[in-house]
């Protein structure tokens, strides 16, 4: 079944390159949905059902953190897996990620292999 | 605590590296580190720049010329650049953030936390930059494909809260 999927990063290029990367990650890809920060993010949440959530942690408005709280707080959304992809790399980031229910983390620059490897057990 | 040059430009090689072959799949080649001080830094192309900050601040920057700054987006976005636009700006910011948020990380083991600011990246010519305060600036020079790409950092500690390294840039810019 193919996923729809959002990804949510400020930068449009990373956006691109992960739509990339998921098709090389044999990742069987529907609707690919875009936000530029967790507050575009919540909104595309608001009127779109998605299986899989990519965000980035370093973002204006809402960061990826503050974003990931916010959907495991949600009833609606709160199963929905969401793997972190970030250049934070420190043990405090990932713990803080992984506390607030993040379902992966995956460190940039990042491989297709990477992703695959990342995603699964989520899909 | 703090950190020699080398120490410095030596997490700036592996990162920098490190981005080119997983995300451009290319190795790169790195020259001399060098000392460089407040100014002048690049007067035309494409300059990136991402502010750190905690018990040490400072600024990662990458510069290169704008055909460089093509063959980054080429590679990185899988398209063709005959010209700097809004996308090969975009790739040129990310790939900063990919090495400076390296570095960073490096860094956080022996500095202790700090925060990565959103980079801005500006394109222009006739321009001349420049560092508020008195420290200096650890830069390497790469190449790829014929062209050269430096990647600098400026850092210094936090002390009483003072934040006195942001760069300032004057004269004939022009931004996509």
């Amino acid at each position: 079944m193919a996923l729809d999927i959002l990804i949510v990063d400020d930068s449009a290029a990373i956006r691109k390159i992960l739509q990339r990367v998921l098709v090389q990650a044999d990742v069987p890809v529907g609707r690919v949905l875009e936000a530029g920060d967790g507050n575009e993010a919540l909104d595309l949440l608001q009127k779109e059902k998605v299986q899989l959530i990519l965000s980035d942690i370093n973002m204006p408005n809402m960061d990826g953190l503050q974003f990931l709280g916010r959907v495991r707080a949600n009833a609606a959304w709160k199963d929905v897996p969401v793997v972190m992809i970030t250049t934070e790399g420190s043990q405090n980031k990932v713990m803080e990620a992984v506390q607030l229910g993040a379902s992966g983390y995956v460190r940039k620059p990042f491989t297709a292999d990477q992703i695959k490897e990342k995603l699964a057990g989520l899909i | 605590m703090s950190m020699s040059t080398e120490q410095l430009a030596k997490l700036v090689k592996e990162a920098t590296g490190h981005v080119f072959s997983t995300m451009l799949g290319t190795e790169i080649t790195s020259g001399e580190a060098y000392l460089g001080g407040s100014d002048p830094g690049p007067s035309e192309g494409v300059v990136s720049l991402i502010g750190l900050a905690g018990a040490w601040i400072g600024t990662g920057s990458v510069f290169c010329s704008a055909e460089m700054a093509c063959k980054i987006a080429a590679g990185f976005l899988m398209n063709d650049y005959p010209a700097v636009n809004s996308e090969v700006l975009d790739a040129v910011a990310e790939v900063t953030n990919m090495i400076i948020g390296n570095v960073k990380t490096s860094l956080e083991e022996q500095f202790g936390p700090m925060g990565l600011s959103i980079p801005t990246v500006i394109y222009g010519r006739n321009f001349i930059t420049r560092t508020v305060g008195n420290s200096e600036w650890v830069g390497v020079p790469f190449f790829w494909n014929d062209e050269r790409i430096e990647v600098q950092v400026c850092l210094a500690p936090n002390e009483d809260g003072k934040t006195a390294h942001s760069r300032f840039w004057m004269a004939g810019m022009r931004s996509v």
